[in-house]
């Protein structure tokens, strides 16, 4: 059996009502997970004995420009035991775009988290330090959202003062 | 596990004054006793634009903030506004220490998304970019780590070598930095014998200068009382991190994506992965020493084995046709013109194609609606998610270790910042 199929299992007998969807592309084995229980679900690929997802490679936001479920959130999951990764897949609504931050179960998800939120305005519930991450602070847009403009709105940087 | 706790100085006022409007602050309290010191952007030993805000108890590091965001030109932007040909040369600009090894790692992504695979020959010109994109970046980091500590000597040693991979680099791809040498199924130009030439000469002298700065450094006083025991991280808090490369290495943990998920011709060859367990400052520089030396020999194993062949994949509608034959060929212009204006149609679907660069592990996940523009490229860059590191390993530390930490990460703020 493949580790994919292995992870697919053991994510379904634990959590059954979670998985919403599953998919593989290109060998990428890519499971989308009920908002609500992220975090339950990062928890135990982490401490699972067997599975042991205990490194955060990546965590990307993107913004699919649709009425509904308008963001989704990718975590991008390394297990240096079984030497594989694993991808969950988070959909997130405009209305309320919050999810759980996982920076309780691995410390490093911290700045992915931050700049998840700088890029497409997610905000990360539980976060420790929920800054933007590139932009100053006091900008008001999220520019990797599909409505901001390729070259910027004008003045929305302020230029230091002289 | 214990959230981060540098939340202190993010709130106090000093920091806001700071982030305010860089000015002198006015203590109040005269018996407050710690500081705020703001170094960078502009500082040399940040290594390009890092910010890092330190509190201090004297010259002891209370907390330290890393800003980053000062060379952020919106590179996952620009990929979603053009085609994946087009983004190749913003590539060089990510890590600029190591473009080629960027060129390959990008490539590879759009390759496993459209499923392309390139002919043998390029695939070992694409292993010995890498692996001389290594040895350059290490060079550097080696080089000035030393300077930092107060050598400058080495860094002088290690750019005198480093000039002669870009010597290398120019007879290849006709550039020294901007090098943009790959191609989506294959690579700008071919490998020619004066190349192998160049890097023989440079093969056989390297292990001499290798050997010249380590008797210059390994049992130089000063330069190992400023990196011994200075930095370490925990092999539980390295992995909860998430970083990678030299860093994860010298920790104690093997992971090496060239050994581990092999890419490229990689599972052919054979070499070492380094491994140190200190984890401070000084076992960093013993795992990039000894690094180089690995990917010197992955280098002579491929000028050995290095096939004939095509270097681009027969695939006219995904790879770009040769310039020659565009302008006789009815069929290239055809395709050349639809490449160009169109981009490639790849499926609908996400990749992720991580490469061991030589900061760590440098990946691209592509979101791919089907048309000849990512909807999403993320770009994950090991230098950022190594200085996320920074933090842990000052606290404590003395004011004067915090180059030596930034050196021993060896962050590239391009990348960084993308």
């Amino acid at each position: 059996m493949s580790m994919n199929e292995r992870i697919l299992e053991k994510l379904r007998s634990s959590f059954p009502e979670s998985i919403e969807s599953e998919n593989m592309f290109r060998n990428d084995l890519t499971a989308q997970i009920r908002k609500s229980d992220i975090l339950r679900v990062c928890r135990f690929l982490c401490d699972d004995a067997e599975l042991a997802f205990d490194m955060i490679i990546d965590l990307v936001g993107t913004d699919m420009y649709r009425p509904s479920a308008r963001f989704e959130i990718v975590y991008n999951l390394y297990s240096l035991k079984n030497k594989c990764y694993a991808r969950l897949k988070v959909a997130v609504d405009e209305n309320e775009a919050a999810v759980d931050s996982v920076t309780s179960v691995w410390e490093g998800a911290d700045w992915h988290e931050r700049e998840a939120y700088d890029m497409i305005g997610v905000k990360f519930t539980g976060h420790p330090d929920h800054r933007r991450m590139y932009m100053p602070e006091e900008f008001e847009y999220h520019p990797l959202r599909k409505d901001f403009p390729l070259m910027g709105v004008p003045d929305s940087i302020p230029l230091p003062r002289k | 596990m214990p959230v981060r706790t540098v939340e202190e100085p993010v709130k106090s006022r000093l920091l806001s004054a700071l982030e305010d409007q860089d000015t002198t602050v006015m203590i109040d309290d005269a018996l407050e006793n710690t500081m705020v010191l703001n170094m960078g952007p502009q500082h040399p030993a940040t290594h390009g634009v890092l910010r890092v805000l330190v509190k201090l108890d004297g010259e002891t590091v209370v907390a330290a903030v890393p800003e980053l965001g000062y060379l952020h030109r919106g590179y996952e932007k620009i990929a979603e506004n053009s085609s994946y040909h087009e983004f190749i040369p913003h590539t060089d600009r990510l890590d600029y220490l190591s473009p080629l090894s960027n060129n390959v790692g990008y490539v590879l992504a759009v390759e496993k998304l459209i499923g392309v695979e390139v002919p043998r020959r390029a695939q070992f010109i694409r292993v010995m970019c890498c692996e001389m994109a290594r040895i350059a970046s290490h060079l550097v980091a080696g080089g000035a780590l030393a300077m930092d500590v107060g050598a400058l000597t080495v860094l002088l040693w290690a750019f005198r070598e480093r000039e002669k991979l870009m010597d290398i680099y120019d007879v290849l791809c006709g550039a020294r930095f901007t090098t943009s040498y790959t191609r989506i199924g294959g690579l700008q130009q071919d490998w020619t014998t004066q190349c192998t030439s160049m890097l023989t000469r440079f093969l056989d002298e390297f292990d001499n200068n290798v050997a010249e700065v380590e008797t210059l450094l390994l049992a130089n006083r000063i330069f190992i009382d400023r990196c011994e025991n200075v930095g370490y991280l925990s092999r539980a808090e390295v992995i909860g991190l998430g970083l990678t490369g030299p860093l994860l290495r010298a920790a104690g943990v093997p992971r090496d994506l060239r050994r581990d998920n092999p890419y490229l011709v990689y599972s052919e060859l054979d070499f070492e992965v380094i491994t140190a367990t200190e984890s401070d400052v000084l076992a960093r520089f013993y795992v990039r020493l000894a690094e180089m030396k690995e990917s010197a020999r992955i280098l002579r194993q491929c000028l050995d084995k290095l096939p004939q062949g095509p270097i681009n994949a027969q695939e006219a509608k995904r790879v770009l046709p040769k310039k020659e034959r565009i302008y006789t060929k009815m069929e290239e212009l055809i395709h050349d013109f639809m490449l160009i204006n169109l981009g490639i149609d790849p499926p609908v679907g996400e990749v992720y194609q991580g490469i061991e660069s030589s900061k760590g592990e440098f990946g691209i996940f592509i979101v791919s609606d089907g048309t000849g523009q990512p909807w999403r490229m993320k770009i994950r860059s090991p230098s950022a998610m190594n200085l996320q590191a920074l933090p842990k390993m000052l606290k404590g530390g003395m004011i004067s270790d915090i180059v030596a930490v930034i050196g021993s990460i060896d962050p590239v703020m391009g990348e960084a910042d993308k």
